[in-house]
């Protein structure tokens, strides 16, 4: 028991593989089966540019072109989904704002549908961004909701918008006159695509059960 | 106890074979001062972070000053800086003097200290360049930018790796050559300890950046924060305890079965506890419960190893009172006590809904990490730093407040962070406005500031100490201190 060659491999090795399969390969392999869950890569997510990026493109056209040259594409759109969440890392936003709403403590009534496996099977999720502290609101059920204007607004100064907020200012991303800067372009579309994929999955399934129920009659 | 653990009890400097020095003093000195270096920074980042939520953040203008990355700089920092130098020092002094040979090579450990502490700046200039890793814990930047090999900054995940291999590789020869020996529970946990950073850091910089998103992604973030903390910190902090307790005090640890109860215990209990970083979340219930079972199971090999020390203190209470390092190390036992106790109750998930994301689990965080493991290692520098720099104490004063700012300032920030956290759960689950949440806070948050500026004062005080110590001329002399410490 306290020879070298035990504490090595059955307390070093050993306990550390038994817990490595029992609480990962075990989880994952489960979440792999879960619904048939699917991994949704760059080329998927950024097929079509968001309402959001082409109203941008539109609001402030000059600053646009100026920084995503070719206007509105896939490989722009994919460009700033991937900018905006570099920032959103890099500025431990994730640290005060959560994205999974849970079952409990009447989160679903406060933020909307409790999260699922499937709605974190993408690029964009990888690492995830669950956070572990609420300073600020959980943002998975955000989507859709706010304009880019509220956005912008309340990244220059939070406390213009939400009164008591405690938020840093990002006045950094954006012109003296609110036009965002690259930066600020691509924090606004990655905000305004957290939790879209939810919504375009229950759309899918929507329209699938839809199918399905004609198809009966 | 080994023959090699008596002979420490001798604290005459030990020779090897062929002459040299046993313990390359330098290297502990280096690494020793390295981390103090390094919570200082720590501790600063984190008190300029707290400003923020006081509305006092001094650099609100700036992009590379923001608070979200004073924030990475906090934990990092402590981890990486003062975890990680802190041990590897307490390592190159136990080590050869637990197996009776040297480490690997004096020269090997030069070019790791080097090495470490480019990986620490490198990673302070990467995350105020914005290039973290988003894995809580190990925001140590990769490099690259996420889900590409466009490299962006220096990569430094990569040199950990490197690093850690290294000082594995440095550590373990000693621990090798003696593998005919019984080892003393020290080496129990140091080798098992080292295996384990090793396995932890690679599984958690490869799995969810490279690999899995999500859930999956989340079950391994899951458990690389955790073991972290159980299969490193914890490991190197109890070899610690085991190895200066019985010879401080010079008595032997009180039940050897105990010990082995303790250490096989941890081993295969703890890893077992990742997932409930993520409890009630899409990762499957079952693994939930499992992980809430295991940890509450912890609490039992806790307990197990806190009644062995205090029953070692048996009979030499005035310890206490007369060794600033027992104080030290005692006073971080209550702590370790009282912090996994809670984390028994709030595993659960009738806990979970009210105090999780809240500053409730903050609190905990700084009770476990601070008030244990930084009171251990700050323990060991009281008791070793004379004897490494040859020099006396400059100032007891200067001790005695070092330790009770630092006590006082974290009993202060954790239960203030305990009240906040349930009365914000609470109010979350009312659905109260959030800004009712944030105003309630308000006030938890300048009290946390307050006692954070008491420990950061502390802190200061042992450092200034520490430099004055190596200053003074007034040569140290061990035969004394034992003759007291005979006489109690």
């Amino acid at each position: 028991m306290e020879r070298f060659y035990t504490l090595a491999f059955v307390a070093g090795i050993g306990c550390f593989a038994v817990a490595f399969v029992l609480s990962f390969v075990f989880p994952w392999m489960t979440i792999d089966d879960y619904h048939g869950t699917q991994f949704v890569d760059w080329d998927q997510l950024a097929e079509t540019p968001s309402s959001s990026f082409i109203e941008l493109s539109e609001d402030f056209p000059e600053e646009f072109a100026a920084a995503f040259p070719g206007g509105v594409t896939s490989e722009n759109y994919a460009d700033a989904l991937r900018q905006g969440r570099d920032l959103y890392i890099g500025q431990a936003c994730w640290h005060c704002h959560s994205q999974y709403v849970r079952v409990v403590s009447n989160e679903m009534q406060r933020f909307g549908p409790a999260s699922n496996v499937q709605e974190y099977q993408n690029a964009l999720n990888q690492p995830h961004l669950w956070g572990t502290r609420r300073v600020g609101p959980d943002l998975t059920r955000e989507y859709g909701l706010r304009t880019n204007g509220w956005h912008i607004a309340h990244l220059i100064e939070p406390k213009d918008v939400v009164p008591y907020s405690i938020m840093p200012s990002y006045a950094y991303y954006f012109e003296e006159d609110g036009a965002p800067k690259y930066d600020g372009f691509a924090l606004v579309t990655y905000l305004q695509w957290i939790g879209s994929e939810y919504v375009r999955l229950e759309a899918e399934a929507a329209a699938q059960a839809a199918a399905e129920e004609e198809a009966a009659q | 106890m080994s023959t090699a653990m008596t002979a420490t009890m001798t604290a005459q400097p030990l020779v090897s074979e062929d002459g040299k020095s046993l313990v390359a003093y330098h290297l502990v000195r280096w690494h020793l001062a390295a981390a103090m270096i390094s919570l200082v920074i720590s501790m600063s980042a984190g008190f300029l972070y707290s400003l923020q939520f006081l509305g006092y953040f001094p650099f609100s203008e700036s992009e590379i000053f923001s608070p979200g990355h004073f924030r990475l700089i906090h934990t990092n920092m402590a981890a990486y800086g003062w975890l990680v130098n802190g041990f590897t020092a307490m390592c190159y002094y136990v080590i050869p003097r637990l197996t009776g040979y040297r480490v690997w090579s004096a020269k090997l450990g030069n070019l790791i200290f080097v090495v470490w502490q480019f990986i620490l700046l490198a990673t302070i200039g990467g995350l105020l360049m914005g290039k973290a890793q988003a894995i809580e814990w190990g925001e140590t930047p990769t490099g690259f930018r996420p889900g590409s090999f466009d490299m962006n900054w220096v990569p430094v995940d990569l040199l950990v790796a490197v690093g850690a291999v290294l000082l594995i590789a440095q550590l373990m020869v000693p621990i090798f050559k003696a593998r005919d020996q019984k080892f003393y529970v020290t080496l129990w946990y140091f080798t098992a300890g080292l295996i384990w950073l090793a396995l932890t850091y690679l599984m958690g910089n490869i799995i969810p950046e490279w690999v899995l998103p999500g859930a999956a992604g989340a079950a391994v973030t899951g458990l690389f924060i955790h073991d972290l903390v159980g299969l490193y910190v914890t490991p190197m902090g109890w070899g610690l305890m085991y190895f200066f307790v019985p010879l401080i005090l010079r008595k032997p640890i009180w039940s050897h079965s105990l010990s082995v109860i303790g250490f096989w215990a941890l081993a295969f209990f703890y890893p077992l506890g990742g997932v409930h970083h993520f409890l009630i979340s899409p990762i499957p219930d079952y693994v939930e419960f499992g992980a809430i079972t295991t940890t509450i199971a912890i609490e039992v090999v806790v307990t197990t190893v806190v009644v062995n020390f205090f029953m070692t203190l048996r009979g030499k209470w005035s310890a206490l009172r007369t060794n600033m390092a027992i104080r030290w190390f005692y006073a971080g036992a209550v702590m370790y006590f009282i912090t996994c106790l809670q984390c028994s109750f709030h595993v659960t998930w009738m806990f979970q809904k009210i105090i999780h994301f809240t500053d409730w689990v903050v609190g905990h965080a700084h009770m476990i990490m601070y008030g244990t493991f930084t009171f251990w290692i700050f323990g060991v520098i009281d008791w070793l730093w004379p004897r490494i720099v040859k020099r006396e104490w400059y100032s007891n004063r200067l001790r005695g407040w070092h330790f009770w700012l630092s006590t006082i300032g974290i009993v202060i920030m954790f239960t203030d962070l305990t009240i906040s956290g349930l009365i914000v759960g609470f109010m979350q689950r009312e659905l109260n406005p959030w800004s009712d949440m944030v105003m309630a806070s308000i006030p938890f948050w300048w009290v946390r500031t307050f006692s954070g500026g008491m420990m950061i004062t502390g802190l200061l005080c042992g450092c200034y100490n520490m430099w004055m110590t190596a200053r003074s001329d007034r040569e140290y002399v061990e035969d004394a201190h034992y003759i007291a410490a005979e006489a109690d």
